[in-house]
């Protein structure tokens, strides 16, 4: 009764032959990752210090350390976050819980949608007209950072929209029907359940937004700069930048550098990712519904 | 909600007339004219698609929630026109309302029945612990969950989790209490015990009752309601309707289970 068939043979064939496929494109795509982080930790590895890390570059940038950069791109992320997370959360907010399906929404949507598609490059020259040039910031972290907000608000409004409106629906009705505003409901219902996503995107956003380097180089970020930035109207280096600049712009780099600069970069990324992904995990064990 | 001027205290708590709901042009019950009142339990039966819920909605101005949702007609409810009433916040928490689906909310269950207090300001820990004992014992929970509180109420069993739903709805100190189909994700054994809690609250509120049990309606409500198909068949006296009394061929063969 249960003998195999000869159409039982192909099939599993077939299955075998799909699952064989499907597991070797998922194989492809992990080799660019070890293969960048190999060659980084094995070409760049050697000059990762904490000297490396804490001094300035010296002699011409061929040599010394990257603190200034790093600094640099600290403060960079730090104030873009100040200003994107703010706004991005209180836009997502109104758009999930406050706004109705209307015209209006829907541009606002579409906006979101094609902000978050508009190259970079456009960002920076935006920045440069907007921040730099308009409204007199000169080429400042100020500027720099309102331009990787600007860039990364689309990214902030979608993920928090998305973590809102993971939120069953039958909660906030509840909620309702007991007398309880919009905004009770929200404070005491939607955001607690939602804060755990809310912030993973966030996190996510600030990896995003160290690594970006054309929004910078021409609003805020320079060259080379001995001096710390004092305030935001201060101009600074940042890695992005920098790692550009000792890999292609400065003669007579020892050709470990820029390795060790985007080891470094590439480190701070991951250490937030994973921070993200340890959030995620966290959120998961602790499902409330 | 104190903005028009009451009308006498022997009038129904709950008087709907000319009720029409629609959907986006699309009617959804229309003609109906009840009165409810005070102490009494209502049921309301009747299919699926009878506008059985929508009813409960449009008494609550949870329509504002449903977009495309409109009402017309009057619902007067404790002496207050609520489609003109400014407060509805005030309006919505004078009515407890249990959802077919038990919705514990997805905080602890100390903070489920603490919500309603303290939504209207109550403070002191005193005063909100006597609340959640209180209205966890009337709905019949307390014995089973007094020693895990600050165990979250959406992860109880879904016949706990419905009375959760009612101690939490009784911790809004309601006049009237609406319970559309509780019974539908909860087992018989809680559904009996839901039904005694019922009928011992019947003292001190108003209750609506809709269910999907014909019988239900027959144990517990005083008076009867059968809606179908988007208007409201007859309004009798349970007792008379369940001893043949209905009116209305359509009720006697849903009732006697030839349809629905």
């Amino acid at each position: 009764m249960f003998a195999e068939t000869a159409l039982n043979v192909r099939d599993k064939k077939v299955q075998g032959l799909f699952r064989l496929i499907f597991g070797m494109m998922t194989v492809l795509l992990i080799i660019p990752v070890l293969v960048i982080m190999g060659m980084l930790i094995y070409k760049g590895g050697s000059v990762i210090s904490i000297d490396f890390l804490f001094t300035a570059p010296t002699d011409g940038m061929t040599a010394g350390g990257i603190f200034p950069a790093l600094f640099g791109t600290v403060w960079l992320v730090a104030v873009a976050l100040l200003i994107s997370v703010p706004i991005g959360i209180a836009a997502a907010i109104y758009l999930s819980e406050y706004a109705s399906d209307s015209w209006f929404t829907r541009i606002i949507n579409l906006a979101i949608i094609n902000l978050a598609g508009v190259p970079s490059i456009v960002h920076a020259l935006f920045g440069v007209g907007a921040f730099v040039v308009f409204f007199g910031f000169g080429t400042s972290i100020l500027a720099a950072s309102l331009t990787l907000a600007i860039m990364t608000l689309p990214v902030v409004i979608v993920s928090t929209r998305e973590s809102l409106q993971a939120v069953p629906q039958a909660f906030r009705e509840a909620c309702w029907a007991m007398g309880a505003t919009r905004w009770q409901t929200i404070r005491r219902v939607v955001l607690p359940n939602s804060v755990t996503g809310i912030l993973t995107g966030v996190i996510l956003e600030v990896s995003r937004t160290t690594g970006e380097t054309a929004p910078i180089m021409f609003t805020g970020a320079v060259f080379f700069t001995p001096l710390l930035p004092q305030s935001v109207f201060d101009q600074t280096m940042a890695m992005s930048l920098h790692l550009f600049v000792v890999a292609t712009q400065v003669p007579g780099v020892p050709e470990e550098l820029p390795f060790g600069v985007a080891l470094v970069l590439i480190g701070m990324v991951l250490a937030m990712n994973s921070v993200s992904i340890a959030l995620r995990m966290y959120l998961r064990g602790r499902k409330k519904w | 909600m104190v903005e028009e001027t009451p009308v006498a205290a022997s009038a129904p708590i709950l008087s709907v007339k000319n009720l029409e709901i629609s959907y986006g042009g699309q009617k959804a019950l229309s003609g109906v004219n009840l009165e409810i009142v005070e102490n009494e339990i209502f049921g309301i039966i009747g299919p699926a698609n009878a506008g059985k819920t929508s009813f409960l909605k449009s008494i609550n101005r949870m329509d504002m929630f449903t977009p495309g949702m409109q009402v017309s007609g009057d619902i007067v409810f404790a002496g207050h026109n609520v489609k003109r009433l400014k407060n509805v916040y005030a309006l919505r928490s004078a009515i407890g309302v249990v959802f077919p689906l038990p919705v514990g909310l997805p905080m602890t269950i100390y903070d489920n029945v603490a919500l309603a207090p303290r939504l209207r300001g109550v403070k002191s820990k005193v005063d909100i612990d006597i609340i959640v004992e209180r209205c966890l014992a009337r709905a019949a929970l307390w014995d089973e969950v007094k020693d895990r509180l600050n165990s979250l109420g959406s992860l109880l069993s879904g016949g706990q989790q419905q009375r959760l739903t009612i101690a939490r709805a009784l911790s809004q100190e309601p006049i009237l209490l609406m319970l559309d189909e509780f019974s539908i994700a909860v087992d018989p054994v809680t559904t009996m015990r839901i039904e005694d809690v019922l009928k011992e609250l019947k003292q001190e509120m108003t209750i609506i009752l809709v269910t999907n049990l014909v019988q239900q309606a027959n144990r517990l409500a005083d008076r009867t309601a059968f809606f179908l198909e988007g208007s409201c068949i007859e309004i009798n006296d349970t007792q008379s309707l369940f001893s043949g009394g209905a009116s209305d061929q359509r009720t006697i063969d849903y009732i006697e289970g030839r349809f629905g």
